[in-house]
């Protein structure tokens, strides 16, 4: 059985839509942190599947770019994860909930 | 040079204001410095007397505009603010700022130690200013400019001792009666304006010379309007019924304030007005009918209700509404330029009297003072209930002994209001009578009837005024503690202007002749000469087609002295003999009526009746209501909706990240369906 586009492509939107949920319905910070994580990298993998069907490099090039750009994400994300840990000493989404109007 | 002297006319007194007014606000040590205060703001006068003097010897008897700038354009409306000079407007301001002048040295004596002397002086020259707009505006809006002027300095200078309620409630009724005239003065300006335009007169900017060329297009019934709008505006300010009330309450302001502003020069403003318009205003006979009826009225009220006044001020006062009625009698019979003779004499003698009681006044301030020193104030043997009143001619008398210049002066004015022959009031008060009786020998039966009335006047003034000098100067000295407390002559600068205006008040009257004595003398009446518009000056005058005889107008001459002869007598015998006595004798005589005259015809209590109290009572009983339900609801209600609404909206706000975010998909899904579906 030969694994077409489509393959590649449902795998990335049931990876993303695992991301999505992660991001909204988990309480850890870190763990919605991982969740991003886990959308970029099913977007970088419709890149890859897309340059692979087309023959063109460019989606090649976005992917370092979004790698590149979540390693940064990372190590500024996690610095925010640990001054909020530091001050409220949880990271508990739901007790963090300074924008209340 | 003729426009550098009108800008300094116009901008020294501005100039001497804006010092004064500005030093006195922002440095308080400069409030102590009198002399200097009181020298510039003088001089910022006493220097544009100087240049009217000047340009009144070197003017050439014609018409000159000065342009300064625009002011406003708009289409076809462009007002500039543009200043004539001629025989009218040169007359108006040596008035002004020569009697101004000498009322500003009188006022550094009188108001010494007063702890607003600055500000005094600041309203004072502001007041010279907006007068000069006033008088020497070529278009009515400027003009309109210095009306306005004058009123808010006249509002500012009656509560100028604005801490009793009494002044400034005098001040606000000044204020308010003046604007129901000024409201009708605004109305004349936009029927002009509108009626001008509509006859194709373009551009027109209420300039007099367009105005005066172009008065032919009006229909009669339109100039009508205008001119009785033009003269309710003017009742307001010259003080004739119905707007007269606020001119008596005026003084509480201090005296140099009665005798410039309620005296001498702001309340003639509307004698100008209506001399300055008068080719328009003759084109309307039936409103001047009306307005020599409403001056003959006012003047015999007023006169009558002066004869019962004790406040020597008050006196005045009405003394002032009964002269400028005579003028509106004078204006109302087509002789504009003997009602700006009267303006100028009137100026001179009363402006003296006021100046002769305020330095009464100030000296009888001397003597409440050592009185309470010594411990006889407060006294219980007062004529009236209270404190010892200043200005109460019953605790005066025999101030002859003390206060000889005063005394001297003050008897050489109330000589010529009477109309004491060969005194300035003798030759412009008779003039006025032979006008409005020449006018009724030409057919108009009416005008013998303000005749009439302008006799019995005269013969109420020269009794009410010989009333006021016996009472103030004659007889015994009526004030507690008489025999050892005596006042003092004022110092040489209230006294110097006082001799001036005497001199004025007895000579004035010369450059006024009445043409029998004019014709006998071989000379003619040079006021009559100087702003006649058949002589080619500004004013012009309803034209008799038959002459009074010769022998008649002697005998009127003849009349109009006699009857002031007797009244001055009446007066002097009666209260020579008994005094005080006199007042209670001709209130027995009089009865009712002297309860009448002495309510001043209960006016005021009629007006409280019909207008204040309705306004008063609906706005408690109707507007508050309204105001605190309705309108205080509506916006209460909004507010209230708003902030529940929001209390609602708010909820949304969780502050929980996860919620913005599901938001976010939420909207994502939404427009990609969108985008796949539709």
């Amino acid at each position: 059985m030969e694994i077409t586009l489509n393959w590649y492509l449902s795998l990335s939107a049931v990876l993303f839509v695992i991301g999505v949920l992660g991001v909204l319905l988990r309480r850890n910070a870190i763990i919605i942190f991982l969740s991003i994580e886990l959308m970029l990298n099913a977007v970088n993998l419709t890149l890859v599947a897309f340059s692979q069907a087309f023959a063109d490099v460019d989606g090649l090039v976005l992917v370092f770019f979004v790698m590149s750009v979540a390693a940064a994400e990372a190590a500024v994300g996690l610095a925010i994860v640990i001054a909020l840990f530091r001050n409220k000493t949880t990271v508990n989404v739901n007790e963090i909930n300074l924008f209340r109007g | 040079m003729e426009a550098t002297s009108v800008r300094l006319i116009l901008l020294l007194p501005l100039l001497g204001a804006a010092i004064n007014g500005m030093m006195g606000l922002f440095a308080p040590a400069y409030r102590k410095q009198e002399t200097i205060i009181g020298a510039i703001g003088t001089l910022a006068v006493a220097v544009p007397f100087v240049l009217t003097v000047l340009l009144f010897l070197g003017h050439d008897h014609g018409a000159h505009i000065v342009s300064t700038y625009t002011w406003m354009a708009a289409g076809d409306l462009s007002i500039s603010f543009d200043y004539r000079v001629d025989a009218l407007s040169l007359i108006m301001t040596l008035i002004v700022t020569g009697i101004g002048a000498l009322i500003h040295l009188y006022s550094m004596g009188y108001m010494h130690g007063d702890g607003g002397y600055w500000r005094f002086f600041a309203y004072l020259n502001l007041f010279i200013f907006a007068m000069l707009n006033l008088v020497l505006a070529e278009n009515l809006l400027v003009l309109f400019l210095g009306w306005e002027g004058v009123g808010l300095c006249s509002y500012l200078l009656i509560g100028y001792w604005y801490t009793d309620l009494k002044n400034s409630a005098a001040a606000n009724k000044a204020f308010i009666v003046n604007r129901i005239g000024d409201f009708a003065f605004l109305l004349a300006m936009f029927l002009l304006y509108q009626a001008m335009t509509t006859a194709g007169v373009a551009p027109f900017g209420l300039d007099f010379t367009t105005i005066f060329e172009n008065a032919d297009v009006l229909a009669s019934g339109t100039v009508a309007l205008i001119v009785l709008l033009l003269f309710i505006g003017a009742t307001g300010k010259s003080a004739q019924i119905p707007l007269f009330v606020w001119l008596p309450d005026a003084m509480a302001g201090p005296t140099p304030v009665s005798a410039l502003i309620h005296a001498a020069t702001m309340v003639t403003s509307g004698l100008y007005l209506l001399a300055r318009l008068s080719p328009v205003v003759l084109e309307a006979p039936g409103v001047m009918m009306l307005i020599a009826f409403v001056g003959a009225i006012t003047a015999i009220m007023a006169a009558t209700i002066a004869i019962t006044q004790n406040d020597i001020k008050k006196v005045l006062a009405y003394s002032t509404v009964s002269q400028l009625g005579y003028m509106f009698v004078a204006a109302g019979v087509g002789a504009f330029f003997v009602a700006i003779f009267h303006v100028l004499t009137h100026a001179f003698f009363k402006a003296c009297l006021f100046l002769g009681s305020g330095s009464v006044i100030h000296a009888m301030h001397h003597v409440e003072h050592d009185l309470e020193h010594k411990g006889v104030l407060p006294s219980s043997d007062l004529p009236y209930d209270g404190h010892f009143d200043a200005q109460d001619m019953r605790t005066m008398g025999g101030l002859k002994n003390h206060m000889p210049i005063t005394r001297w002066t003050f008897l050489i004015s109330t000589l010529a209001i009477a109309g004491i022959p060969f005194l300035a009031g003798f030759f412009s008060k008779d003039e006025i009578l032979f006008k409005a009786f020449e006018l009724g020998y030409n057919g108009a039966t009416w005008a013998f009837v303000v005749w009439g009335i302008g006799i019995v006047t005269a013969i109420l003034t020269a009794i009410y005024m010989m009333r006021c000098y016996m009472l103030t100067f004659e007889g015994r000295e009526r004030w507690p503690g008489a025999m050892d407390t005596k006042p003092h002559e004022s110092p040489w600068t209230m006294t110097v202007p006082l001799v001036v205006l005497a001199i004025g008040a007895a000579l004035t009257g010369y450059i006024g002749l009445p043409p029998l004595i004019a014709e006998v003398l071989g000379t003619e009446s040079w006021i009559h000469h100087y702003l006649g518009a058949e002589y080619g000056g500004p004013v012009a005058e309803f034209k008799a087609e038959h002459h009074v005889p010769h022998l008649t107008e002697g005998i009127l001459l003849g009349v109009g002295a006699l009857i002031a002869v007797v009244g001055v007598w009446l007066a002097w015998a009666n209260y020579r003999k008994s005094g005080l006595e006199t007042d209670n004798t001709i209130r027995r005589r009089l009865g009712a009526v002297y309860t009448l005259f002495a309510n001043k015809y209960f006016v005021d209590e009629a007006y409280d009746a019909t207008v204040v109290k309705p306004i008063t009572e609906g706005s408690r009983k109707g507007l508050a209501p309204f105001d605190q339900n309705v309108v205080d609801g509506t916006v209460n209600g909004l507010a209230k909706s708003v902030s529940g609404l929001s209390g609602w909206w708010r909820g949304m706000q969780t502050g929980i990240v996860q919620n913005y975010a599901l938001a976010l998909v939420l909207g994502v899904v939404v427009v990609v369906a969108l985008m796949i579906f539709v």
